[in-house]
């Protein structure tokens, strides 16, 4: 074997390790996406075919169509990260701190019913939040959902439903930044008469950054392309740019457009990412932990 | 970090020197989380409980609405159909090797972003960051385009292709949130001690990032299954448009998704009185139950 200097070596590691992925998702994603960059720049029909001729109108078009859509996706896809922040942060500390014994088992436990496909689970939650079902006539006893009110075909369901299925994904990464914290460090703090709130807010939660960020782009991300959740517990009325997008591409066959929507999405994703990075500053954060 | 814990008083100790007033907060605390996890995972399973109550409905007609009565049934012959025991078998094999691949090139991929300072870094950072934020249907649509223009047979291995693809980030995200902040040093001692990298990878940072590899792959392998269930049964099931079936079987099911979504709830008010029209039902629900 070549014998590099000890300096090449470490300037070369990291493209070793980074090369197989990187070969991968270069040949199987960025070609594909260029290529499709191509189309959403094509004009035509499914009739006579596209041709390719700079047409960025449909780019403007695209927004000024679809701009209700695009709000709509962004607002739902943040109420339910939010609320997956909310459910699962709890479950994850637990995981961490008090579960013991039973932390494999609960990991396994949040995991399991995704095993189930993602449409039949979204199929049982219509069952469930169904016009004459249980849970509806239960909170109209209760008062909470008025007498010709109803679950399904709401925002609410909408948003709860995509709340369900990301959860995981919010959870995993927070319990992995969680379960790394050295527990020395919270004790440190109480014993140097830190409540547990402050010992809490500024220990716990700084350590645990890292996971919320990932925890957060793993479910706002998807989320925001999701169409299954609002076409199974929606209405067209709560439809997203997701359901736009699939629509156009396989229905309507009106690729360019629907090209030309994904890569505005994936625009406004990106921008997003880069102000919450920003925001949160996880990356100074963690280094100025070590 | 990493600096020796300061001699333990022992917790006896502090908890008395904290008092009981402070003791019975903890306690309650730990009941509240205790009970708002158990909540939680309850939550996930509310829909599963509904599947399995469903899956020994007896429904009337073709289609698994109502509650109509107990059966046994469709827990008889599971693997009667041969094409859904296929389909079963194809969804594990194809999630255990695109979990593992992906897996172990978005292991290494986390290593060297968080490991090395190199020139570039932030533009792979951003790249790997980008699958995540392309909706899946035009993630599943471009890739198909490249297999058709390149004349490639699609089928096994170009479903193989395209989970490893989209569940490879994912694994990046994770198993760096479990790198950042991990301490160094232990690394640097073990080399110091004239550990090999290699087998200061194997002995030291493998088991200190395994659960976040763990959680990584398991992470990898719901969003495998869960596609690939779909596409399998919408390709059987689901008769929409001709375009659409070649895409439902060359690729992820993401693409798929779709198929099902909309061959039950055409334009869905989210009513399930529509499906019934719909000839297909059953065979779902024994899929995946």
């Amino acid at each position: 074997m070549l014998r590099l200097s000890l300096h090449r070596r470490r300037q070369l590691m990291p493209w070793i390790f980074l090369g197989p992925g990187l070969a991968w998702l270069i040949v199987f994603f960025l070609i594909p996406l260029v290529n499709q960059a191509n189309v959403s720049l094509q004009t035509g029909d499914p009739e006579t075919g596209y041709v390719f001729n700079w047409a960025f109108s449909t780019y403007t078009n695209a927004i000024n169509d679809y701009s209700e859509h695009f709000i709509r996706s962004i607002g739902y896809s943040a109420a339910a990260t939010v609320l997956c922040f909310v459910i699962a942060f709890p479950l994850a500390y637990f995981i961490a701190f008090k579960a013991g014994r039973f932390k494999n088992l609960m990991l396994l436990l949040i995991i399991l019913p995704f095993f189930v496909s993602y449409v039949l689970r979204t199929v049982s939650w219509q069952l469930i939040l169904a016009d004459n079902g249980f849970v509806v006539d239960t909170l109209k006893t209760i008062g909470l959902v008025s007498e010709d009110g109803r679950l399904l075909a709401t925002r609410t369901a909408v948003i709860a439903g995509i709340t369900y299925n990301f959860l995981p994904f919010m959870a995993l990464p927070l319990y992995v930044s969680l379960e790394k914290i050295d527990k020395r460090l919270i004790e440190a703090a109480t014993d140097l008469y830190a409540s547990r709130a402050t010992a809490f807010r500024k220990i716990t939660l700084p350590l645990a950054l890292p996971g919320i960020f990932a925890g957060s782009l793993l479910t706002f991300i998807p989320a925001c392309g999701d169409f299954v959740n609002a076409a199974l517990l929606g209405t067209p009325r709560q439809y997203m740019i997701g359901n736009v997008i699939q629509n156009r591409y396989l229905y309507i066959q009106d690729y360019p457009t629907a090209a030309a929507l994904s890569f505005i999405l994936m625009t406004f994703i990106l921008i997003g990412i880069f102000l919450y990075a920003r925001v949160l500053g996880t990356r100074n954060l963690t280094e100025a932990a070590i | 970090m990493a600096v020796e814990a300061p001699p333990a008083l022992g917790d006896a100790t502090l908890q008395a020197a904290r008092g009981p007033s402070a003791r019975s907060r903890d306690n309650v605390r730990s009941w509240a989380l205790g009970i708002w996890s158990a909540l939680a995972l309850l939550y996930l399973f509310i829909p599963i409980f509904v599947i399995v109550v469903f899956s020994f409905n007896d429904p009337a007609g073709r289609f698994n609405f109502t509650w109509e009565g107990f059966t046994l049934d469709h827990w008889k012959h599971p693997f009667a159909n041969p094409d859904l025991a296929l389909a079963m078998k194809n969804s594990f094999l194809i999630a255990g090797i695109s979990t593992v691949i992906a897996t172990a090139l978005g292991t290494f991929m986390a290593l060297a972003l968080v490991r090395y300072g190199f020139r570039g870094r932030a533009t792979v950072d951003f790249f790997v960051f980008l699958p995540l934020s392309t909706p899946e249907v035009v993630i599943g649509a471009a890739l198909l385009a490249l297999f058709l223009t390149m004349a490639v047979n699609t089928g096994f291995a170009t479903i193989v292709i395209a989970h490893v693809m989209f569940t490879v980030s994912y694994v990046v995200v994770t198993v760096k949130a479990r790198l950042e902040g991990m301490d160094r040093h232990i690394e640097e001692a073990a080399m110091d001690l004239g550990a090999t990298e290699w087998t200061t990878f194997r002995k030291v940072t493998l088991p200190m990032i395994a659960p976040g590899v763990a959680a990584a792959a398991l992470l990898a392998a719901a969003i495998s299954v869960d596609d690939y269930v779909i596409t399998k049964s919408s390709i059987e099931i689901a008769k929409p448009s001709r375009a659409a079936l070649r895409i439902a079987g060359a690729i992820s099911g993401s693409v798929t998704l779709r198929n099902v979504v909309h061959s039950f709830a055409p334009r869905s008010r989210a009513a399930s009185s529509r499906w019934r029209s719909k000839p297909t039902r059953r065979a779902f629900t024994v899929t995946t139950t």
